[in-house]
Order: C-alpha cells, then sequence, then structure tokens
C-alpha cells in the first residue's frame, strides 16, 4: 500500500517526540485508578463500611449528575471508581485530542508535514501514524490499568471491563480528533471543536444520569458507564464504542483526501488593508477573543444545563420515610439542592482554571513561534506585553463564570419559579471560584516566567489540583494534601457562608506568583 | 563620526555553547554596515542582544547611545527591525500587523506605506497564514522602512525575496542611506553587501575575524598576478608574500599578498615585463577564504 508507505517510520518519529510526555500522561492515569482502589479499600476495608458509605452517596443524589450513576457502590470497585470514573474518562479523551492533533494538524501548520510530506511517504502516512500512537496509548493504558489492579481484590471481569470501557472512550476521541484535524487550519481550533464534543459528552450525560436515562446512550462517556464493570456486569456496550471509533476515523481518512496539504476544508478570507489594533492590549484581544466568545458559549451552554436540572435533584431520591427522615436531617431538601449547585459550580471553576491555563500560556506560544520578537522590538515593554495577555487569563475567567453562573441561577430560578432570588445565589456560588482560578493563572504564568520550557507543567498543576479536589475527600486524604489544591479553600456557595479569609488568602498567592512570574520574565531571554 | 552600534567583548552562552565569544563590532551613524559571517556564526544572536531579547553573559554593548537590555523599551521606538525569519501571526491580515508594529513604534508614514506596498506588490488583505516567505518578509519589511527610526537592523531581509524585489530592497536602502539612517544589514548575498555597504564586518564562531571597508578588506588579501616576461628572474618564489607560483617558460602566474604587489611588479620589471594582467580577488574569494580557513583569518585579524 503505497497509501500508506512510511508509516512505521512516522509511528517511531511520533514516539520519540512524545516520550516525555506519553508516560507521564500514563503514569498519570494508572496511579489515580490504582491510588483509589488502594486508599478506598483502605478506607472502607469492610463491606458494612462500604454499605454506609454507598448509602451516604446514594443519599446525596445532587453528585450523581456529575460524577454518574452510583449503582454499583456496595462493592469495593464500584465504590473506588465512581468517583474518579468520569475524570478520568475525561482525561482520557484529552490525552486522545492532544497525541492526534499534535501529529496532524499542529505539525501540518507549523510546516513540518510538509518536509515530511516531500519525502517517500504515502497520503495517509501521517493520519496513520498518528491515529496508531493514540490507539496504541489507549491499548497499554487498559493494560497497565488491569496489570495494577491485579491482586486488589477486584474481579478480574469487571477490571478488565472497566480499562476496555476507558479505552472506548479514548478511542472514540482519538477518531473525533482526526475529524476535528481536518475541518480547520489551526491547530488551537481542532483542540477546540475536539473539546466541545468532549464537554456535550459530558454534559449529555450528566443530564440523562439526572432523570433521563436513555440520554446517557447518545455520550461516549456513558457508554463506559453502561458496562457496569462491578455490578451487573453487561460486556455488549462495549460495541458502541467498537463500531463508532472505526466509523469516524473512516469520516477523518474520507475527509483527509478533500483537502490540500495546509488548508482546512473552510476557505480562507481576506482580511481588512488597514488595521486598528495600537498596542499589545488590543493585539492580546484580538488574538484571544475567539477563543474566549466559544468557551463562553460553553460555559452558558454548561451553567443553563446545570441549573436546569438542579432542583430535580432531590427527586432522584424517591420518597419514602427514610429519605423524608434523611432530607429533615441534612436541612431540608433546599439544602441538597444547594449543595448540588455548590458542586457543579466547583467543577465550572476547574474548568474555566484550564481556560486561564490557555490563556496565560499563549505567551509561550507567541515566544516560541517567535513572533513576539517584532513586538518587543518595536518598543513594546516586556512587562506590558506579559500583562497584555494575561489580563485575558484574569478577565476571562470571570467573563466565563458570570455567564456560567447567571444562566444556572436563571435556568435553576425559571424551574422553582424565583428568579431574583436564585440569580444572585448562583451567581455568587459561581464567582468565588475565581481567586482559585487565578491562583492556577499564576503558577503557569510564574513558570513562564522561570521555566519557560517547562511552562506546561501549568497543566499538570490543574490536573492535580482536580484530582485532589475531586477525588482528594472521599479518600480521607490528609489535610494537608488538600490544602495544596487552591479549589479547597474556596467557600462553598450557596450551601456554606461566605468568608472574605480564604478568598484574602488565594488573591494573595495568586498576586506572589504572578510577582515571580514577572521578575522571571524581565530577567531572562526570550526565544 | 558617532557611533549608533558599538560592542566590545561581547560573550554569550548557551549552556555549554559558547555563541558569542568576544565579539567586537562597530557601526557608525549613518553608515549601511554588512554583518557577514557562516551560518552559526552568530549574527542573529548579536542582534537579538542589541535588541535586549538575550542578555549579554560579559561585554560592553552599546546601541543608540543607551544599555539595550535596561533601556530597551525607549531604545526600540528608535529602530525597526526585520528578523531573518519572519512569522505573522495566521489569522491576522498582513495590513493589520504593518499597521500594528508602526503605531508601536511611533507611527507610520501613510503615504510611505501605500508606496511601498505598491513598489513591493504585496496584497495587505491577505491572513498571515496565507503568505509566502517571500511576503511575510514583505510584511515586516514595509512596516520597517515605513517607520521614522534612526537605525534599522536587518537580518537576513532578502533571504526569500525574489530578483525583482530584491532590487527594490536595494533602491529603500539607498533612500534609508540618503535620508541619514543607519543600517546594520545581516546577508549572504554578496553582490548586495557589495551595492549597499560602506563597511562589512565578518564574523566566525562568535568572534569578529574581520572589520573595514571593502577596499581595505580587498587590500589584506591576495591578488593572481600573471605575466609573459622577457626572462624569469632567479628567486622569485623566496619573494615576501607571493604563493602559487607556476613558470612555464617566460611565463609566470602566482598569488601575492596585495601589500607585497609593489615588490613583485619591481622585480618583474626589472626582468623586462612583455604583457601583465592582475586580478584583484572577488568578493566570493574574499569571503570563502574568511569562512572556510580558520588559519589565515586569524592570521588576518
Amino acid at each position: 500500500m503505497t497509501s500508506l508507505a512510511g508509516t512505521l517510520a512516522l509511528v517511531r518519529l511520533n514516539l520519540r517526540r512524545d516520550r516525555v510526555m506519553l508516560p507521564a500522561w500514563l503514569f498519570a492515569l494508572v496511579l489515580t485508578l490504582y491510588g483509589s482502589v488502594v486508599s478506598t479499600a483502605s478506607v472502607y476495608p469492610t463491606a458494612e463500611a462500604r454499605r454506609e458509605a454507598a448509602e451516604a452517596i446514594g443519599n446525596s443524589p445532587a453528585v450523581i449528575a456529575l460524577y454518574g450513576p452510583a449503582t454499583d457502590l456496595g462493592t469495593l470497585g464500584g465504590l473506588a471508581t465512581w468517583k474518579p470514573n468520569t475524570f478520568l474518562a475525561v482525561l482520557v479523551a484529552l490525552m486522545s485530542m492532544l497525541l492526534v492533533v499534535r501529529h496532524t494538524r499542529a505539525d501540518e501548520e507549523a510546516g513540518r508535514l510538509e518536509l515530511l510530506g516531500s519525502t517517500a511517504i504515502g497520503r495517509y502516512a501521517a493520519l496513520t501514524a498518528a491515529l496508531i500512537v493514540a490507539v496504541g496509548a489507549n491499548v497499554v493504558l487498559a493494560a497497565l490499568m488491569m496489570a495494577s489492579l491485579v491482586g486488589q481484590g477486584l474481579p478480574s471481569s469487571g477490571v478488565v471491563a472497566l480499562a476496555l470501557g476507558f479505552c472506548g472512550v479514548g478511542l472514540v476521541f482519538t477518531a473525533v480528533s482526526a475529524i476535528a484535524a481536518q475541518l480547520t487550519e489551526s491547530s488551537r481550533a481542532a483542540n477546540g471543536i475536539t473539546a466541545t464534543v468532549l464537554a456535550v459528552a459530558f454534559l449529555v450525560r450528566a443530564i440523562g444520569d439526572s432523570g433521563q436515562p436513555w440520554l446517557s446512550w447518545f455520550s461516549p462517556i456513558g457508554w463506559a458507564q453502561k458496562l457496569r464493570p462491578f455490578g451487573d456486569l453487561h460486556w455488549w456496550p462495549l460495541v458502541l464504542p467498537a463500531v463508532v471509533a472505526p466509523l469516524l476515523a473512516l469520516v477523518a481518512y474520507r475527509l483527509s483526501v478533500r483537502r490540500d496539504l495546509a488548508a482546512g476544508l473552510l476557505p480562507p478570507r481576506p482580511g481588512p488593508a488597514h488595521g486598528a489594533l495600537d498596542g499589545p492590549f488590543g493585539l492580546a484581544w484580538r488574538l484571544q477573543r475567539g477563543a474566549l466568545l466559544g468557551w463562553a458559549v460553553g460555559f452558558a451552554v454548561a451553567g443553563a444545563a446545570m441549573g436546569g436540572i438542579a432542583s430535580g435533584a432531590a427527586d432522584l431520591l424517591g420518597d419514602n420515610a427514610r429519605v423524608r427522615e434523611f432530607l429533615t436531617r441534612v436541612g431540608g431538601e433546599q439544602r441538597i439542592v444547594d449543595s448540588y449547585l455548590a458542586t457543579a459550580m466547583g467543577i465550572l471553576g476547574i474548568i474555566a482554571a484550564a481556560y486561564a491555563v490557555q490563556a496565560a500560556l499563549r505567551l509561550r506560544g507567541e515566544e516560541t513561534a517567535q513572533r513576539i520578537e517584532p513586538l518587543l522590538a518595536a518598543g513594546v515593554a516586556r512587562v506590558r506585553w506579559v500583562l497584555s495577555h494575561l489580563a485575558v487569563a484574569v478577565l476571562g475567567p470571570a467573563v466565563l463564570l458570570t455567564v456560567a453562573g447567571l444562566a444556572a441561577g436563571l435556568a435553576h430560578g425559571a424551574r422553582v419559579g424565583d428568579v431574583t432570588g436564585q440569580v444572585p445565589r448562583v451567581l455568587g456560588g459561581a464567582l468565588v471560584q475565581l481567586p482559585a482560578v487565578w491562583v492556577v493563572a499564576g503558577i503557569a504564568l510564574a513558570l513562564f516566567g522561570l521555566l519557560p520550557r517547562y511552562a506546561a507543567a501549568g497543566w499538570g498543576a490543574l490536573m492535580l489540583f482536580l484530582l485532589i479536589t475531586e477525588i482528594g475527600p472521599s479518600l480521607r486524604l490528609s489535610g494537608w494534601v488538600l490544602d495544596v489544591s487552591p479549589f479547597t479553600h474556596v467557600p462553598k456557595l450557596p450551601v456554606m457562608p461566605f468568608t472574605v479569609a480564604p478568598i484574602a488568602g488565594l488573591v494573595a498567592v495568586a498576586l506572589a506568583f504572578t510577582a515571580v512570574g514577572l521578575v522571571g520574565v524581565r530577567r531572562r531571554d526570550i526565544g | 563620526m558617532t557611533t549608533a552600534i558599538s560592542v566590545a567583548g561581547l560573550v554569550k552562552t548557551f549552556g555549554r555553547t559558547r555563541a558569542l565569544d568576544g565579539l567586537d563590532l562597530t557601526v557608525a551613524t549613518g553608515e549601511v554596515h554588512g554583518f557577514l559571517g557562516p551560518n552559526g556564526a552568530g549574527k542573529s544572536t548579536t542582534i537579538r542582544v542589541l535588541l535586549g531579547l538575550l542578555r549579554a553573559d560579559s561585554g560592553e554593548v552599546s546601541l543608540l547611545g543607551g544599555d539595550p537590555w535596561r533601556d530597551a523599551t525607549t531604545l526600540h521606538r528608535r529602530l525597526a527591525y526585520v528578523p531573518g525569519d519572519v512569522t505573522l501571526w495566521p489569522n491576522l491580515s498582513g495590513g493589520e500587523v504593518i499597521d500594528l508594529l508602526g503605531r508601536l513604534r511611533g507611527g507610520l508614514d501613510p503615504q510611505r506605506r501605500a508606496d511601498l506596498l505598491d513598489r513591493f506588490d504585496l496584497d495587505p488583505t491577505k491572513k498571515g497564514r496565507a503568505y509566502s516567505k517571500g511576503n511575510r518578509q514583505k510584511v515586516a519589511l514595509v512596516a520597517a522602512l515605513a517607520s521614522d527610526v534612526e537605525l534599522l537592523m536587518l537580518d537576513e531581509p532578502t533571504s526569500g525575496l525574489d530578483p525583482l524585489m530584491e532590487e527594490v530592497f536595494r533602491e529603500c536602502v539607498q533612500e534609508e542611506r540618503r535620508a541619514g539612517r543607519t543600517v546594520l544589514l545581516s546577508s549572504h548575498i554578496l553582490a548586495e553587501v557589495e551595492a549597499l555597504c560602506d563597511r562589512v564586518s565578518i564574523i566566525r564562531d562568535g568572534r569578529t575575524a574581520e572589520s573595514g571597508t571593502l577596499a581595505e578588506l580587498r587590500h589584506l588579501t591576495r591578488t593572481s598576478v600573471s605575466a609573459e616576461l622577457a626572462t624569469v628572474p632567479r628567486g622569485l618564489a623566496e619573494l615576501p608574500g607571493v604563493h602559487d607560483l607556476h613558470i612555464d617558460g617566460t611565463r609566470i602566474r602566482c598569488q601575492v599578498d596585495t601589500e607585497r604587489l609593489d615588490g613583485l611588479i619591481g622585480v618583474l620589471s626589472d626582468a623586462g615585463i612583455r604583457g601583465l594582467s592582475c586580478q584583484p580577488p572577488t568578493l566570493e574569494e574574499l569571503f570563502l577564504r574568511h569562512y572556510s580557513t580558520p588559519q589565515l583569518a586569524d592570521v588576518a585579524s
């Protein structure tokens, strides 16, 4: 097959380029799952302890929408994997996306594929090599997950099903990314399309699990949960990713031959002959406004969806004497709805932090692309240039969380007939996340200033905070570990009262990181 | 004569690599200065130090009377820079980039901008990702040449231009020189250097191998001489500065150090010259010698 000539050489090249990133991803994902199982086993050693834990979780349906159906929590496997499940699925999808886009559209955009394409490689070689690496990574991930859980007291069939479930999610998003990489001219936009599909998959499952179970069948993340590895195990949902992923990959191949190298499927349009940009702030806004708009739309939809199902949170409990007794004990239905809202806003806060990291790391992107040299050589002071993008990283999340808070407040208020009362409460729960988001942005900036080559470690910090915040409490990690994550310190509005001290502390930490970053940028070499 | 750029003993290391190893460079105000050297010699590193993008490890650097690291921003309003490898924002049009860079430098002359767009035959409505290498370079050139600045720093600005555009570029640089601006031009195109530059500096391995006017540099190298003589004098091979002597009957061919030319011609004249041709070194020979043979360059410096 001449159209595949050179594929193996490209696979080796890709693996060479991913030799640090890929093992790091696999290690982090496997360790998270393994750690969750091991600590669940030690925290809840007996079936009795697990039954009690399951009851407590089953009685707070607020979080079921966010973490998936709490069906098999009485088992060790079910309890250990319930909370990490959705997050690991999302992370596996992100890993697959990065692997595919990095070796297809990003290489093409940078002109590297042109150089490679001039050698004796086939038309499909680059796409195939990227897919082989991504599929291989997912298969290896599944194998490592299985191997790590051997001897932990879990049924082996469940372990296999669990790992294959993650693998299935990864394969579907490998194929989705391959399609996205054909559609646009920039790798940024390709990542954006894939991330949007992922967000929709998450939301569809969340809405489905909070009352319309049939909806969850339309989400690849839902498919993995339908396996029920540690309960009433079904194998057949694995057929869905096994059929859908190859079909999507086929679409990507068909699209790839219908376009020119470096071109997207959407034709480029001419721009203005004269520009109105007059400084670094205008430029940063111009470069980032498209992405911010896309994120804002996503946050509006996510906020409306999460707010819309809030009032139904308590309904999931059913209606019997025990539930009524539980409700009065925890402070009534209102309190359950509020705790759901607080959790939902917390998740949006972490996603807003992902936006902040991306916006802050745009600085590094501009630097490595050598686009800032003409700018700095034209009289822009370094600090001013850094502040121009930092402004987007600081104010952008404020916009996103305002949009999501308003959307969630309106949707929830409309359902319960109290718009004026609910909007400020929910909006407060969203905006209170901001200082923690700014800490993450500050970390990214500090890395950019001090260790520019490792600026991408900002993503690693965010991942760490995500895992600590979402999984840490149920693993009963010690307090100081939880305290590492800035999101631990955010007051849980509206279920808890607002307190100034943690907010002031987070803002101070964010400012300190920012100052470190700015000093670093002033002192170091550019380029 | 005031100096626009003065660099002495500049050292810059990247980890274990010593990119600049005691480099000296002096550019007088109002001159077009050629900056030459083989690939990897340190030309772009020097320019980046001059722009304050890199911090010098040691040595003295003065740019337009200021310190390029400390006074970067104020100095940058007085200069324009064209990088060797121009990358543009993929979703900004060429016109937008030209206007942005111009405003950052304190304003563009709109008449000059339109004139340059016309002369360089550049479509300003195309997006950054749609330009070829040459056209990206034109965007940076138009932005630089349309700015009212004292100093132009051009890092291989014509490497992607076609011969027609190369000609336009030369005219523009001549105009800049007439307007009294200083130009630091890093280039590999020797005809361009010869046509434009008042003085040149040749660097190798991060050090200045030679600096001066082209005439001075020529003087430091060898002239090839061939002559038809009445009789071939004895001891010709032993004359100072004579190399590669070939004697064929009464014809001789040899290379002679240009400053020893007098002595050789004197001896030949005594022997009776019937025919004589002297070939000054071509620029190519001059540069090849500096680029490729380390020991000779060291002797010369």
